[in-house]
This record gives C-alpha cells, structure tokens and sequence, in this order.
C-alpha cells in the first residue's frame, strides 16, 4: 500500500512537509505565545507582492517573496509600534497594500503568470527538487537563530517592557523575530500557500499547548503535530485527488477540534468526580 | 558619597497632555523604604517609568547613581504593575528569575553558573524556591508577587522599584510583603508606588504624595496641605486608614 511513497513527487512532498513542519513547529509557538498572529497573517499576505514582482522580472517567484516578506516584516513591526495609526489598522493597511501590488505586477506581466494559483493556495505535490534545497537553508537559518537567541525572545515574548529595562535592544529585537517569522513564511508558501500560511503558524502551537508549559517541548510537540498531520492530508489528498494545502489545513483543524473538544469533556469529568 | 536618584526639572508629556511637571526629587541614602502615594491616574507608573529609562522627558535631566537610566541598568530592579498580563505564558517561575539576570549575562551568552547562583539566592530570599518549577499560572496572587520581586532581586539591584505592589493582595499577603521589603530595605534603596493610603503603614521610612507635581520632605510625615493637594480633597476625607503619626496636623507644620 506505500508504493505511491516511490514517486519521486511523492518523496518530495514529505520531505517539504517535514521541513515546513520544523520551521512552522519553533516560529509558530512565538507567534502564538507573544500573540502576534494577525502581523504574521499580514506579512504572509503582503509578501504576495513578492510573487508578482518576481513574474514581473521573470525570475523565481519565491526569489521576489524573500526580500519582500522580509521588507514587509519590518515595515509592519516598525510602522505598527512607531506610527499614531493603532496596530492593528497599520496592518490590514499593509497587509493589502501588499497584495494589491502584487495584483499590479502579475497584470503588468506578459502573457499569463503559470501556477500563480499554487502561491496562493500552495501545492505541496509540485514542490520541485531545487526548492527543497532553497526550504532546508531557510530552516538551518531559522534553527539558528532560535538556538542562538533563545533566552532573548523568551524574554522578549514574556514582558518586552522588563527585556528593555534588562538593557536588551527589545525593538530591534522584535523586529529580528518578524523577520525570521517572514523567513517561515517563506518556507510555508510552497506547502499550503500565502492564504492559509497563517493555520500551520496556528493550529499546531495551540495544539501543543494544551500538552506542555514548556517553550522547547511545546516547540518540538507542534513539529511532530505538524510533521504526522501534514504527511497525514498529503496522502489523503492524494487518494481524494483534492487540493493538498486545503487537506492539510482541514485535518488540522479537525484534530485541534477534536482535541481540545476530549479533553474539555475530560476535565468536566475530572472536575465532577472530584 | 553618589546620590541614588537625582531628578532635576523632569516634565513629561503623552501627546500636549502633561503628565509629570517641574519633578525636583533627590535620593541620597543607599537604603530604606521611600512610599509613594497618589490617587489613580497621578503619574506614579509614568514617574517609575522616568526612572527606568523607559521614558524620555522632554525636558529636564534624570541621573540614577550618577549616570542615566539606560547606564545603570545593573543597579535596578523592577517590579511592574501587572494587569492584564498573560499569566497562562509557558514559563516556568525559574525562567521568569533568570530573566532578571540578562543585564549581567549580556547579549546571546547562555546563562552562567554565577547567573543560576543568584536566581536561586533570589527565590530563597522571597521564601519560593520549592515552587521553582511550576508554571507561573498556577501559583497564588501573592506567590506570583514574590517571584516578579525575586526576578528583580536576581539582577542585585541597588535600587529596587515596585509598581503597586500590594494591589490585589489580601490584608495578610500584603502583610508579608511588607515585611519582605523591610527586610529588603537594609541592604538597597526600595521606592514603592501606591494609591492605596493604607498601604503606607508602619514599615515606610519616608512618604512622597504624587499627582502632576511631587510633594517630598525627606521624611515620613506628610503635611495636611501636600495631602489636599495631591488627593485634592480634604483630608478627613483620605486619611482613613493611615497611622496618625503619618499624618503631621496644621499646627505643627505652620
Ligand atoms: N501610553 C500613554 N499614552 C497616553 N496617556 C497615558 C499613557 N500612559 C498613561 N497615560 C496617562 O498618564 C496619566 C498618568 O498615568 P499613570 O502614570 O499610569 O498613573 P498612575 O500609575 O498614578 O495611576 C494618566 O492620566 C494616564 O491616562
Ligand atoms: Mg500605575
């Protein structure tokens, strides 16, 4: 029953799965503990400004989504801690600024923009060889700067007001986690696509959260989660011949569903037999 | 010998609102326990701010142990106001003392065993050592208190600052809190805000009345009109609740 496992697409598909999963496993429990899921929600969205400037140079795409994720990382943190404009309008600003040019670009471009739809909405049954390579230095970058930085974003997701009277440089610092967020975006586009980047940022840190108070252990308990589930809904949208990003995020969200759903009951139960 | 604060025509502004006007404010002995009183609203937290460095004024000069803030921050300790603050973070009571230490530590280093001594040093001087590994949730009010005083201890402040810290704690908490920074307050400088008068109690070495301007006599008695003045109603109306040798009476001032 695993001979489709010999389709070279096939290998592919789970070794992008398993590199998207480590990447979205460590940065997506920042974003969920610091609370900072609409900003990632609008960097993801505002990098599809970087796919349409790449047609529109006829390069990669996900060569124009890198400096413009990363661009759109600091615009936003900086535009949304400095300006009067309250943050969460400095983003929905931003967030469709972004794609608006990115819409620009791909109407300017000649002819018509070939898989413009997999940027969008990602399909991880494509993910050509060469973008493995691209995914895996984004994750060494990304481990990286986790392992070196570790007690400063603790901190720093904790109480930024405590880190700034610690002497630590919290605004640069702030916008050095955007920027890595905007690298795990980068890494996720392929998988699910810009529009639903922000579940696999999401569902599995919520997911372990409910087992761990422990940062690394819920850091490496969401890798796994994401690592079966997205393996999980690639294989069921082989089978179903539906869209890859769409399954992963549905049997995502089924699993949170169902577990946070059990183990509410559990504590009910808990509680009345108490 | 330096002087621990010294606060020279400090103003300060959020927008065209001034907070804080014309603050003139000396420290000069390197212990005791200073209160600092002021109704909601007063600019106590902005005035702790100040000191920290986590405000600029706009006009006048700020000088803690003879340097600005941003350049003593191994001297301060802080202990905020915490409302509204995420107490479900996945941080263990051990990982919030050793925050206190990364003045010390310094940029990307890992924490050293000197680091380790004086977090656990500063967990055992606020009696929560055992409770280490718990997660901050799930710990009482005042337990949870006396871990964000022990992540200001860890940094081996001279001058430990504390922002309400008796808020929400019952009678018999506050009480030991109490005692904790009079024990505290032989070896450091301790500032503590508050708006609650009754909070001022017997273990205060000297009061200061905030509320725009700072009314401060280097000593423990507050004059009547400093009083009216910050609370800006009179006096039989507060003074409920403060030990009457607090409150010096009209006579004896004039
Ligand atoms: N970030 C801010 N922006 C604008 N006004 C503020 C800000 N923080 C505090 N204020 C105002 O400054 C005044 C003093 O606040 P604060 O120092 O917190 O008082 P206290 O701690 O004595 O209750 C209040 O009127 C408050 O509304
Ligand atoms: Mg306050």
């Amino acid at each position: 029953m695993f001979d489709f496992l010999q389709y070279n697409f096939i290998q592919n598909a789970l070794a992008a799965a398993v590199l998207a999963s480590i990447a979205c496993g460590i940065i997506g429990v920042y974003v969920v503990v610091k609370k900072i899921v609409f900003i990632s929600g609008g960097i993801a969205h505002a990098s599809f400004g970087g796919v349409g400037l790449g047609y529109y140079l006829g390069i990669n795409p996900m060569f124009g989504v890198l400096p413009f994720s990363l661009l759109s990382a600091l615009v936003m943190g900086t535009v949304s801690k400095k300006s009067k404009i309250p943050e969460d309008s400095a983003i929905g600003i931003l967030w469709s600024l972004g794609m608006a040019l990115g819409i620009i670009f791909v109407y300017l471009t000649p002819g018509y923009a070939p898989d413009l739809m997999t940027y969008l909405f990602g399909n991880i049954l494509t993910v050509p060889y060469s973008d493995l390579y691209f995914m895996l230095a984004l994750d060494v970058v990304i481990v990286g700067a986790v392992y070196l930085l570790y007690k400063e974003f603790l901190t720093l997701c904790f109480d930024e007001e405590f880190t700034t009277v610690q002497g630590l440089p919290t605004e640069k610092l702030y916008l050095f986690l955007l920027c890595i967020i905007a690298l795990t975006i980068v890494v996720l586009i392929k998988v699910v696509g810009i529009i639903l980047v922000i579940a696999l940022l999401t569902i599995p840190a919520s997911l372990s959260r409910k087992f761990t108070y422990n940062l690394k252990r819920m850091m490496l308990i969401s890798i796994a989660f994401g690592t079966v589930i997205s393996v999980t809904g690639i294989g069921l949208s082989y089978a179903l011949d539906v869209p890859s990003g769409a399954t992963i995020i549905l049997v995502l969200s089924l699993v949170y569903g169902v577990a946070s759903f059990g183990m509410e009951i559990l504590e009910n139960i808990k509680n009345s037999g108490a | 010998m330096e002087k621990v604060i010294e606060l020279k025509d400090v103003w300060v502004r959020y927008g065209t609102q001034t907070i804080l006007e014309a603050i003139n404010f000396e420290l000069k002995e390197p212990n005791g326990l200073l209160g600092i009183i002021g109704p909601n609203g007063g600019g106590k937290t902005t005035f702790l701010k100040v000191l920290l460095g986590l405000l600029k004024p706009y006009r006048g000069n700020v000088k803690l142990f003879g340097k600005p803030p941003e350049k003593s921050r191994e001297l301060v300790g802080y202990v905020p106001q915490y409302k509204g603050f995420d107490f479900d973070f996945p941080i263990s009571v051990w990982e919030v003392v050793l925050t206190g230490r990364m003045s010390h530590t310094g940029f990307l280093k890992k924490f050293r065993e000197e680091d380790k001594k004086a977090a656990e040093e500063a967990l055992k001087t606020v009696e929560m050592f055992q409770y280490r590994d718990r997660q901050i949730g799930q710990l009482s009010g005042g337990q949870r208190q006396r871990v964000f005083i022990a992540r200001a201890l860890a940094t081996n402040p001279k001058l430990l600052l504390l922002d309400e810290p008796n808020s929400g704690l019952d009678p018999h908490m506050q009480d030991e809190l109490y005692r904790l920074l009079s024990r505290l307050k032989q070896e450091m400088a301790v500032i503590m805000v508050t708006h609650d008068l009754s909070a001022v109690s017997v273990y205060v070495d000297k009061i200061a009345c905030l509320n725009r301007t700072l009314h401060y006599h280097n000593s423990r008695e507050i004059p009547v009109e400093d009083l009216e003045a910050t609370y800006q109603c009179p006096v039989e109306l507060i003074a409920h609740g403060i030990p009457h040798r607090v409150l010096k009476n009209h006579e004896e001032n004039s």
